[in-house]
């Protein structure tokens, strides 16, 4: 079952196609990364999905149902570029928004408590939010977005301007609404965070799709029969002539195998010629390296 | 709607519950009250109380200066020394001045005399205008009585006219029309309105600014409507104006009152004659009471129970208009405060267009120029209340009134519009011509 699924979604501004016929599922349950370069449409896409702005053409589905006046309410979302009334108080704040999601006041003063005592923060109910420091009010605006217990999480950028702890802090917090069944959705453009948090991903550029799948399947699809080889003595001269050499130190090789070949046939070769093979093994590609060469690719 | 009530709660709540509300609320009827209180303890105060001597050589006062009469900083001391010795003397005699009335006063026919008073300190304004007006009230009656006339007699040669304006119309002319007092109350009450649209519509602008500026309005805009957002926005600041200007509408007279009985009842109702005289020149008190008398007449016979109501509806058109525009505005400019003014030079100007077409509406209530100005939805809302005091016609009223609901019916449509795309725009600086293109964006 797919919490979510986009269906040949198209928007259009007046000089440019922000979403250019893009179609992807996020599976229930899962940690999904909305990948791309700046201005490559993941903004564009979030409005669509949170019904901010509507698709030209397409159709976007939540839990199985076209997005409707419901929609709201089942998803939390944090924009990028976040910000809280300055002169609201904490608890008065955090209760308007969680109205605003659709919570009864009873509930919303619940869940806002339940909330504030897990962050150990429930004496600042009455402070003023321009009293907070930054990572405090990120705190706050973190509470602001879940405390419907939404479906769907949408963090766009969530740990841009974050520090060390507070990033931390988040990351357990949205492992654990992960586990209790959210579905979250992760935009970003910053890959090594992808490759730690998600399990499936979509890139997408200049508002088209560029690839989609699990993070495994992805680095698979896009290895390169790079092999790490630790060795003991001396490589044979002509090792370069069929195999190509990427790096060479002491005694630790990278090379690759050519399109089709078995990396058997490269051990077979080191054997022969009595180089004591240590340790093989292949070396799978960053998300990174596939995103810049992808992104490289769809350029042209 | 539950979410555009709760909009509306918070635009509300926030603004008044704020110190500076509150302050400039409850402040504003003081600071009138403590400026009233000032300005009457400034015009009434005068040094100490004046003992003045006075030596009449005209005989003007026959033997006692109550013919005279003291008030509460003037006291009149009738001596028999002469002018000369008394020069001398009035110190330790522990009088302030020598009052000579010398013997030309009854002599003379002139209408302009002088008379001399003698005083190391000059006297304060109010009081030689009291001592000025006494002996000139003295004097006539001297010679009233010199040249044989009944006073009575005199009195009844004196005539106040009053036009009174007839239209054909029985049920108009019943009523006892006054322009001026109508020309007042319409100009006070197109002020209001002319002030009370500007100042809660920018209020309106800053508000939709900060939200952009802030960055709080992606959040609220996954929630809500843009569209919700915008107007409960607009109604709550709104239902601020009208809690600012109800509170106002009650404290204000109030507290003129009680400080007007407070410090004025401490006032000699002389002296306060003698004040009015100042500011208005030659005011004859009984003219004056004529004038009060004539001006509640005419504010009691003002149809309250139409103007208050027709007051109030023209106000929110004229809000619900503006303030939209203002929140289109607010939307496509972010935090440049700068920009933010140049945009609404043309809004201000529109509204001081308004406010001009005004004063001349109540110089000339039946003029066309009044009429078709009526008629224009961005000038209505002063314009109309402006001459409500005038009774136009019932259905230029109405049909004013449909036009204007119309036509903030139709902006409100419209900034929505402008809003939903400037308060996610950032960046560039929008233009007006892009402004004019977000119109037709597609949601």
């Amino acid at each position: 079952m797919n919490v979510l699924e986009l269906d040949q979604v198209v928007k259009q501004y007046e000089n440019h196609t922000a979403v250019d016929n893009v179609s992807f599922a996020v599976p229930e349950g899962s940690i999904y990364g909305l990948l791309g370069p700046n201005g490559a449409g993941k903004t564009s896409l979030i409005r669509i999905i949170t019904t901010i702005t509507k698709a030209d053409s397409g159709v976007v589905y939540l839990n199985g149902e076209k997005l409707n006046s419901n929609t709201p309410s089942q998803i939390g979302y944090m924009p990028e570029e976040r910000g809280l009334y300055k002169k609201m108080k904490v608890g008065e704040q955090l209760m308007y928004l969680a109205q605003l999601k659709g919570l009864s006041k009873a509930n919303a003063k619940k869940e806002i408590n339940s909330w504030l005592e897990k962050f150990e923060i429930t004496s600042w109910w009455d402070k003023k939010v321009d009293e907070l420091s930054k990572g405090m009010q990120q705190k706050i605006q973190f509470i602001s977005t879940i405390v419907h217990r939404p479906k769907l999480l949408i963090l766009d950028e969530p740990f841009s301007g974050l520090d060390p702890i507070n990033t931390n802090l988040i990351k357990d917090e949205i492992y654990q609404l992960n586990q209790e069944g959210t579905s979250i959705i992760f935009s970003t453009h910053r890959m090594e965070q992808v490759e730690e948090i998600c399990e499936q991903i979509v890139l997408i550029n200049k508002g088209k799709k560029v690839l989609d799948g699990k993070v495994k399947d992805v680095k698979f699809e896009n290895k390169e029969n790079l092999f790490r080889i630790i060795f003991e003595g001396t490589l044979p001269a002509h090792i370069g002539d069929h195999f190509k050499l990427e790096s060479l130190s002491e005694n630790e090789l990278l090379i690759k195998v050519p399109q089709g070949e078995d990396s058997n046939q490269l051990l077979a070769e080191l054997i022969k010629n009595n180089v004591h093979v240590v340790s093989f093994s292949e070396v799978l590609p960053t998300l990174n390296e596939i995103f810049i060469k992808q992104v490289g690719e769809s350029d042209e | 709607m539950s979410k555009l009530w709760l909009i509306i709660k918070r635009e509300y709540f926030t603004r008044v519950t704020k110190k500076t509300f509150i302050l400039a609320t409850l402040g504003t009827p003081l600071a009138i009250a403590l400026f009233l209180a000032v300005e009457i303890y400034v015009l009434s105060y005068e040094s100490e109380s004046n003992r003045i001597a006075v030596v009449d050589d005209s005989g003007l006062v026959k033997g006692t200066t109550k013919a005279l009469g003291d008030n509460k900083t003037v006291k009149f001391f009738l001596k028999n020394e002469t002018f000369e010795e008394l020069q001398k003397t009035y110190k330790e005699q522990n009088y302030d001045g020598i009052l000579h009335l010398p013997a030309k006063l009854t002599t003379s026919k002139n209408k302009d005399l002088d008379i001399v008073y003698f005083s190391e300190d000059k006297l304060g304004i109010v009081s030689k205008d009291f001592i000025e007006k006494k002996i000139g009230t003295r004097l006539e009656e001297y010679r009233i009585e010199q040249s044989g006339y009944d006073r009575k007699v005199l009195d009844g040669f004196e005539t106040q006219i009053a036009l009174n304006q007839k239209t054909g119309n029985k049920e108009e002319d019943d009523k006892s029309f006054s322009a001026e007092i109508a020309s007042f109350i319409g100009l006070l009450v197109g002020y209001i309105m002319f002030f009370v649209v500007l100042i809660y519509g920018s209020m309106v602008m800053r508000s939709v600014m900060e939200e952009k500026t802030n960055r709080i309005v992606e959040v609220i805009i996954s929630s809500v409507k843009p569209f919700q957002l915008m107007l409960g926005k607009i109604i709550g600041v709104g239902m601020v104006g009208l809690t600012q200007l109800g509170i106002w509408a009650i404290l204000i007279p109030a507290i003129v009152m009680l400080t007007s009985m407070v410090i004025g009842g401490n006032v000699d109702p002389d002296s306060m004659q003698d004040m009015g005289a100042l500011g208005g020149g030659d005011i004859d008190p009984e003219e004056t009471l004529h004038k009060i008398t004539k001006i509640i007449e005419e504010l009691s016979n003002l149809n309250w129970w139409a103007i208050i109501p027709i007051c109030l509806a023209f106000f929110l058109g004229g809000y619900f208009l503006y303030s939209s525009i203002f929140a289109a505005l607010g939307s496509a400019v972010g935090d440049d405060a700068a920009e933010a003014q140049s945009l609404t030079i043309p809004i201000t100007g529109i509204l001081m267009l308004g406010f001009l077409l005004m004063i001349a509406a109540v110089r000339n209530p039946n003029s066309g120029l009044a009429f078709w100005s009526s008629m224009i939805p961005f000038f209505s809302p002063i314009l109309i209340p402006a001459r409500l005091a005038f009774n136009p016609p019932w259905w230029e009223i109405l049909l004013s009134f449909v036009l204007l609901v119309g036509a903030a019916l139709f902006f409100v449509w419209l900034s929505a519009r402008i809003y939903r795309v400037g308060i996610l725009m950032y960046g560039k600086k929008a233009t007006m011509k892009e402004i004019a293109k977000w119109m037709f964006y597609k949601d």
